[in-house]
């Protein structure tokens, strides 16, 4: 399963040069590295490609890492319903560049592209309709960004005397509290003890 | 005054639509649906569903919560099949990290899946036969998922919001008794169906309100990233349970019922067939249970709780446990992407870990989220009257859509 994955990468990377830039097939799923300008002409190939076939556009998303220069990866699902297997398509992008949409290529694309930018404030290019999709009528910020608080800025209440929903400020009765639960003794460095540290890190990750 | 308005009406070739608020507190919406709709006379000319009044940002909360206390959230996702979602993450979170789950445990989850499988067609059935006029199917529907409800409280101690799956297994054993009582269950179901099937599989209206309306190609369901019955009404035969079996599905014997024409009437018939299936698949896995003791969790594993009696002798039990509950568990660092069939479709649960006790990003893949996308390209064309009768039939529930 895995070789023919594998094979299958390798096939897709060199059909497209220099837009796939590698593949790897972790946990039995084929992941493309690939740059973000010509995402479209991927996914026409990967639709039509006969040892492809990746006719059913399966989810799009962004996913956000900060300390990044590019702070965003966008991630394709497809999946070939004819032949049974499935890609994973990442693709690096930032606050300002736009990436180019599939909405084109696959209709659903449309509505993941429109939660990708309402979610990270992820910019696509030719959208036909880029709006907000999950968030309220009028919602400031991208939520799922990681420096967006948990508790978000505004909350809402009916105002009798205004006869009307108002927006206030958050205001918590109690803190927002996040529990420090990692193991004191994983959780620092006593200075000299590099070493161990590493050999559990290592061990942990088998 | 009659001057007035000669002059005032618009030459007779200009088109004028009018448009129109479908929900968001309409009952045919299924949830918190509003659509707008642009109808020229009766005809509908655009639809353009606003979604997200559900919307309670379960991904972000999942990134501050453990792995086992983002489980929860799953119930809450589609609240009418909870567990299927449960099992999507689960199985995420053990290609993952790695965990065996044991027999008994995948043999429990495959029955609780199907379960889920009848909660959610039994509704979504019984509420197309509403949308359209029947009042009767869901009266007699809801007794049988009240019955099945009754079953996740016995296993689970909840009707609805289980959380019974764990990543490794399953929270607890079944008591004996419930066994015995799904096989009653599982006898007596079939009738039942035949009685609701009655009601409507020949019925005038029903069939008027249905056969052509909503009709998808093969092509257009691949376009529009369809799956489930969405898929099956239009005669592709594409069930994650067979295709990519996860469980023991490999090991089950059950149909894949298709349709032919892609409407709404062929897709109430897939579902229906579906429960038949599931009615089987239930049956199977009662029989494997009675001969197949064991463990529901993985034993001596730092994903599982120990035993409560453990706990009382040994202090690395205890310690185990109480870095288990508050702590959590550490997921390596990766990415994975797991599926279920779940009743409306593939659920796909995309995971990526840091390597610490919390989910860095969780991407929930909820199958009505396209299915309503293409709402558009189904209700073009159609008449208002219609528009009610597809959205009953591609099966939303706005908990997995607006997440």
């Amino acid at each position: 399963m895995s070789a023919a994955l594998d094979a299958l990468g390798s096939h897709i990377v060199s059909s497209q040069p220099g837009v796939a830039l590698s593949h790897a097939v972790r946990h039995g799923e084929l992941t493309i590295n690939a740059a973000s300008a010509g995402i479209v002409s991927l996914l026409t190939f990967l639709r039509d490609d006969q040892r492809c076939r990746f006719t059913t556009f399966i989810d799009l998303c962004g996913v956000d890492y900060p300390e990044r220069e590019k702070r965003f990866d966008v991630v394709y699902h497809l999946l070939s319903m004819p032949l049974n297997h499935r890609v994973r398509i990442r693709i690096e992008t930032d606050e300002q560049a736009p990436v180019p949409s599939a909405a084109g290529l696959f209709p659903c694309a449309d509505w993941f592209e429109r939660e990708a930018f309402d979610m990270y404030g992820i910019v696509f290019s030719n959208h036909p309709d880029l709006r907000r999709i999950l968030t309220d009528y009028g919602f400031q910020g991208f939520p799922l960004r990681k420096d967006f608080p948990l508790s978000g800025h505004v909350e809402v209440r009916y105002d009798a005397e205004q006869q009307r929903v108002v927006y206030e400020p958050v205001k918590l009765t109690q803190a927002f509290r996040s529990f420090d639960f990692l193991s004191p003794w994983e959780g620092m460095t006593i200075p000299g003890d590099e070493k161990a540290d590493e050999d559990r890190k290592g061990a942990s990750r088998t | 005054m009659a001057d007035g308005i000669a002059v005032a009406s618009p030459p007779p070739e200009e088109k004028r639509t009018f448009t129109i608020n479908f929900g968001p507190q309409h009952p045919a919406a299924h949830g918190v649906l509003r659509l707008v709709l642009e109808l020229d006379g009766e005809v509908v000319e655009r639809v353009d569903p606003h979604i997200g009044l559900l919307h309670r940002g379960t991904e972000k909360l999942i990134e501050h919560k453990t792995y086992l206390q983002a489980m929860p959230y799953f119930d809450r996702l589609d609240y009418v099949a909870p567990m299927n979602q449960e099992h999507a993450f689960c199985l995420a979170v053990e290609r993952l990290a790695g965990i065996e789950v044991p027999r008994r445990a995948s043999i429990i989850r495959v029955l609780f899946s199907e379960i889920g499988r009848l909660l959610s067609h039994l509704l979504n059935v019984t509420t197309q036969a509403m949308d359209v006029g029947a009042l009767t199917p869901p009266l007699w529907g809801f007794e049988e998922r009240e019955k099945l409800m009754v079953f996740y409280e016995r296993a689970s101690g909840s009707r609805m919001h289980a959380a019974y799956f764990r990543p490794g297994g399953v929270h607890q054993d079944l008591p004996p008794q419930l066994i015995e009582d799904m096989q009653i269950f599982c006898e007596q179901f079939p009738p039942v169906l035949d009685d609701i099937e009655g009601l409507l599989t020949n019925n005038r209206i029903f069939k008027q309100r249905n056969v052509d309306i909503g009709v998808v190609s093969q092509d257009d369901a691949f376009r529009w990233g369809f799956s489930g019955v969405m898929v099956r009404g239009s005669g592709l035969a594409w069930d994650l349970r067979r295709s990519q079996p996860y469980e023991i599905y490999n090991e089950l014997k059950f149909q894949i019922p298709l349709g032919k024409n892609g409407d709404c009437y062929d897709r109430y018939l897939c579902r229906v067939e579906e429960m038949r299936e599931s009615t089987k698949i239930m049956l199977q896995c009662l029989a494997l249970l009675r001969k197949t003791p064991g463990p529901v969790m993985p034993e001596h594993s730092k994903f599982a709780p120990p035993k409560r009696a453990e706990m009382k002798q040994s202090m690395e039990a205890l310690i185990h446990h109480f870095k288990l509950y508050t702590e959590g568990f550490h997921v390596p660092a990766g990415e994975a992407y797991a599926a279920v069939e779940a009743p409306k479709g593939e659920f796909g649960v995309y995971l990526v870990s840091d390597g610490s006790n919390k989910p860095y990003r969780l991407k929930i893949r909820a199958p009505g989220f396209p299915h309503l996308a293409a709402m558009d390209y189904l209700c073009k064309g159609h008449m208002l009257a219609d528009v009610s009768a597809i959205l009953g039939s591609i099966d939303i529930v706005f908990g997995e859509i607006d997440r």
